[in-house]
């Protein structure tokens, strides 16, 4: 692809992502934040949440399957987590994390496990989808600022 | 960088000018905001950094509250604001929030993916500025310099109000305010440390009150009406506003009620916080109050005021001892529960006599006299002092007056001299006792002891006049701090033949001179008067105590023992070194238990053992210069009431020493000292 075509489909993937609910708002504060002292800053921020939040999986998934279950311990690991996936913009993991709560206020064993499994898919997507926006955005070139989602 | 420096230096600046003008000042504030994160999530951190660095603030990330809380503790100024998230794994976010409100005052943001109201709330409650919910957006860091603009007005305002004077607003001010600002700022009541910046303070102010504007001096009877105006309205709902317009003074400003309100709320917080002593604070409190008022009713109420108002005694106590005062003079016997009522009456008898002469002492600075308490006396209040108290007849006041310079001179002078006199009677066994109550507290002022020492030893030249001359040598041994120089005072005593025919050991004043001077520094048992007793001590020390010994000597060495204890406690808390031991708390009765446990002052009759008494007292007795200690010993006894008292009540304030004698020494002191 010629320069032209490259930026277009970064910019194609990048709305999609957008459209397709995978990121929100969050992601465009960071791609603002962006500037030439930090020209991957959003790049480094998307892998620093992976890096972390791939460890932490593990962990709340063995206090899933810990019987019987601590919906607290549970409910604090998710906090965190959510918290981390809000402040990239991961708008469908958020949800997730978000129902995941939900279930385990209500005490519900089944849905916190259900959810949880969503939340994984949804973490795993996003971040190929993710990898593969940076990977074009770079061989792209430096993209133009960051618009806003239609 | 600049800006940071600038912010740096604006926000430690004293003057609420400097600070009104920071913003106008620097066109770049708030760039350069030097701001602390703590968020145990790495990938929040670096998204807070770099929003937080396009904001043009000064960053610094912290993923550990511990960290967090070291790096504050070691930059005390280094920081302007701290944004914390509120679940972190090693601390909970809200208690760092409130570690850092005590420690450092900074504004604390916190942040949380949490928005529910409770946690909100707990934010508010536990004092958060504000509450940001995760994901935080750069719009919402960008307005966080409010909160440290916020809290630096309210602060200069606060500091305002109580007329402080640390913030170098002295001047504008009407010098009462700057006496009460910079005691109620320093927390006077508080620590000994503040009190020595008073003093200093109240120093300058002495020299410079001509030029300032008059003080309102916080008479006895001022005071009360303030009191009483207060518990009317009741202490929460205490406005100065209507406190002013309850007492009714003409002349007397909002402001000047302000200040003084707020320095008698530090007290009372103190209070509530030093002393568990459920007596202490109320009817004990009047108690050992009016005991102390007793005995310093010869003071003057101004003294007290003065005392009070220099925050060196707790608004309280001042208040009690005012009542005292007042009532003291009015009638003798005060209900002093705590306090030995003997000691106390008599000591209400020489004060009588020795208000006459403090009278005037007093009110030609009675906030010198104040002031005086922990801090120095100027050498011309003990003079005056010594005046008063030269007029006063029985005592050796005049010693006293030398010494005295703080009004805790007078007080302890006063004190003494009704020790004195209870000595008289008792002829020494009165003096333990008197020791014990009087002792405690007043100690305070150094030069209670150094005049009480010469009070005692020049009266005591004959030996015989034990009993007055003890007065005036305690007296103005206990003038401790002040006056500690006891200048020329009339210490004589180490020269003053009383010494020698006190205790017949003449060699005795020599070596309690020797003594004493060593000693000189009382500092020890009483923290707050440590710094003032000192210095001064020495000669007087020994002197004195050569000259309680004397006195106390001829009964039995137990007598001198007693006495160089009291006065030992008194003055040599200066001199002593070896008091040093002692520690301040137990100041005031120190001095007392020295007396007792110092049997071996026996010896004392030789000026002598009367040094190793002094020693020994000295070291309890921050007292500057108990140097009449050994003669005086029963006199000192009462002259360490005063002293002990003064210096008790200071340091209850300073250091809320409730346990021991302070929280005794407070309210009723003496009653833990009281060697009976």
């Amino acid at each position: 692809m010629d320069k032209n075509q490259s930026r277009r489909q970064v910019r194609l993937m990048r709305q999609s992502l957008f459209d397709q609910g995978f990121l929100d708002e969050q992601f465009i504060q960071l791609e603002e934040l962006q500037d030439d002292a930090n020209p991957n800053f959003v790049e480094e921020i998307a892998t620093s949440y992976y890096r972390d939040s791939s460890r932490s999986l593990p962990t709340i998934e063995l206090a899933l399957e810990k019987t019987p279950r601590d919906f607290n311990k549970l409910d604090g690991y998710m906090h965190q987590f959510k918290g981390s996936s809000s402040s990239i913009g991961a708008k469908k993991v958020k949800a997730e994390c978000q129902q995941f709560r939900e279930y385990c206020k209500a005490g519900n064993g089944e849905g916190c496990m259900r959810t949880f499994q969503a939340l994984k898919k949804e973490h795993a997507t996003l971040k190929k989808r993710l990898e593969a926006y940076f990977q074009m955005a770079r061989q792209a070139g430096p993209i133009e600022t960051a618009c806003r989602p239609k | 960088m600049n800006l940071s420096n600038g912010m740096g230096s604006m926000s430690t600046a004293s003057s609420s000018g400097a600070w009104k003008s920071a913003d106008v000042v620097s066109d770049q504030f708030p760039a350069g905001l030097r701001v602390l994160v703590v968020d145990d999530d790495p990938t929040c951190l670096m998204i807070l950094e770099k929003m937080l660095r396009t904001c043009l603030y000064e960053v610094t990330k912290c993923n550990r509250a511990e960290i967090a809380l070291e790096l504050l503790r070691e930059n005390k100024n280094g920081f302007d604001i701290v944004i914390s998230d509120v679940h972190m794994p090693d601390m909970d976010g809200f208690k760092l929030l409130e570690r850092v409100g005590l420690e450092m005052d900074l504004p604390v943001i916190m942040m949380s993916a949490d928005d529910g109201k409770s946690v909100v709330m707990k934010g508010v409650t536990h004092g958060a500025c504000d509450y940001l919910i995760k994901p935080v957006r750069i719009e919402a860091l960008k307005n966080i310099w409010q909160h440290v603009v916020r809290k630096k007005k309210n602060e200069w305002k606060d500091v305002e109000q109580s007329g402080s004077v640390e913030e170098g607003d002295r001047q504008p001010k009407p010098s009462e305010d700057a006496d009460y600002s910079s005691s109620a700022n320093e927390g006077t009541w508080k620590n000994s440390k503040r009190r020595k910046d008073e003093e200093e303070e109240a120093d300058e102010r002495d020299d410079s009150s001509t030029l300032k504007k008059p003080r309102v001096v916080w008479s006895v009877e001022l005071h009360q009406q303030f009191v009483g105006a207060v518990n009317q309205l009741g202490i929460d709902k205490a406005v100065p506003k209507k406190i002013l317009e309850l007492m009714n003074v003409p002349g007397l400003t909002r402001e000047n009620v302000a200040s003084h309100l707020q320095k008698y709320r530090l007290y009372l917080r103190r209070l509530s916080g030093v002393s568990q002593h459920p007596s202490n604070l109320n009817n004990s409190f009047l108690s050992p109050q009016e005991a102390s008022f007793g005995a310093m009713s010869s003071l003057n109420g101004l003294d007290l005021q003065t005392l009070a108002v220099t925050g060196q005694l707790p608004a309280q106590s001042l208040a009690t001892l005012q009542a005292g005062l007042g009532r003291s003079t009015a009638k003798s016997g005060m209900p002093m529960p705590l306090v030995d009522q003997r000691n106390l009456f008599s000591f209400e008898n020489p004060k009588l006599r020795f208000a006459e002469g403090q009278q005037h002492l007093s009110s030609s600075k009675p906030m010198n006299l104040l002031h005086g308490i922990p801090t120095n006396m100027e050498a011309k209040q003990l003079a005056n002092l010594h005046q008063s108290a030269q007029s006063l007849g029985g005592v050796n006041m005049q010693v006293n007056a030398h010494g005295v310079q703080n009004s805790a001179l007078l007080m302890q002078m006063s004190q003494p001299q009704s020790r004195g006199q209870i000595l008289n009677e008792t002829s020494g066994t009165h003096v333990p006792r008197l020791s014990s109550s009087m002792g405690q507290p007043i100690l305070s002022n150094g030069i209670p002891s150094g005049v009480l020492g010469r009070n005692g030893i020049a009266d005591n030249g004959r030996g015989a006049g034990y009993n007055p001359v003890q007065q005036n040598s305690s007296m103005l041994n206990f003038p401790l701090n002040n006056s500690s120089e006891l200048p020329g005072n009339n210490f004589t005593l180490g020269s003053t033949p009383g010494m020698s025919s006190l205790t017949s050991k003449g060699a005795f004043p020599e070596d309690v001179n020797c003594e004493i001077k060593r000693s000189s520094g009382f500092g020890p048992s009483y923290g707050i008067y440590n710094e003032l007793h000192q210095h001064k001590s020495n000669d007087w020390d020994l002197q004195n105590v050569g000259l309680t010994f004397d006195a106390s000597q001829h009964t039995n060495t137990m007598h001198g023992s007693l006495d160089s204890s009291v006065l030992v406690h008194q003055g040599f808390s200066s001199s002593q070194r070896s008091a040093q031991s002692r520690n301040p708390s137990t100041v005031g009765k120190a001095m007392f238990s020295i007396g007792e446990g110092t049997h071996h002052v026996n010896v004392q009759n030789n000026g002598q053992h009367l040094n190793s008494l002094i020693v020994d007292n000295t070291v309890r007795v921050k007292a500057e210069r108990v140097p009449d200690a050994s003669s005086q010993t029963s006199f000192f006894q009462e002259q360490f009431g005063q002293e002990d008292l003064m210096s008790a009540l200071l340091k209850q304030q300073q250091e809320g020493i409730g346990a021991t004698e302070n929280e005794f020494d407070f309210d009723g002191y003496s009653l833990d000292n009281i060697p009976v």
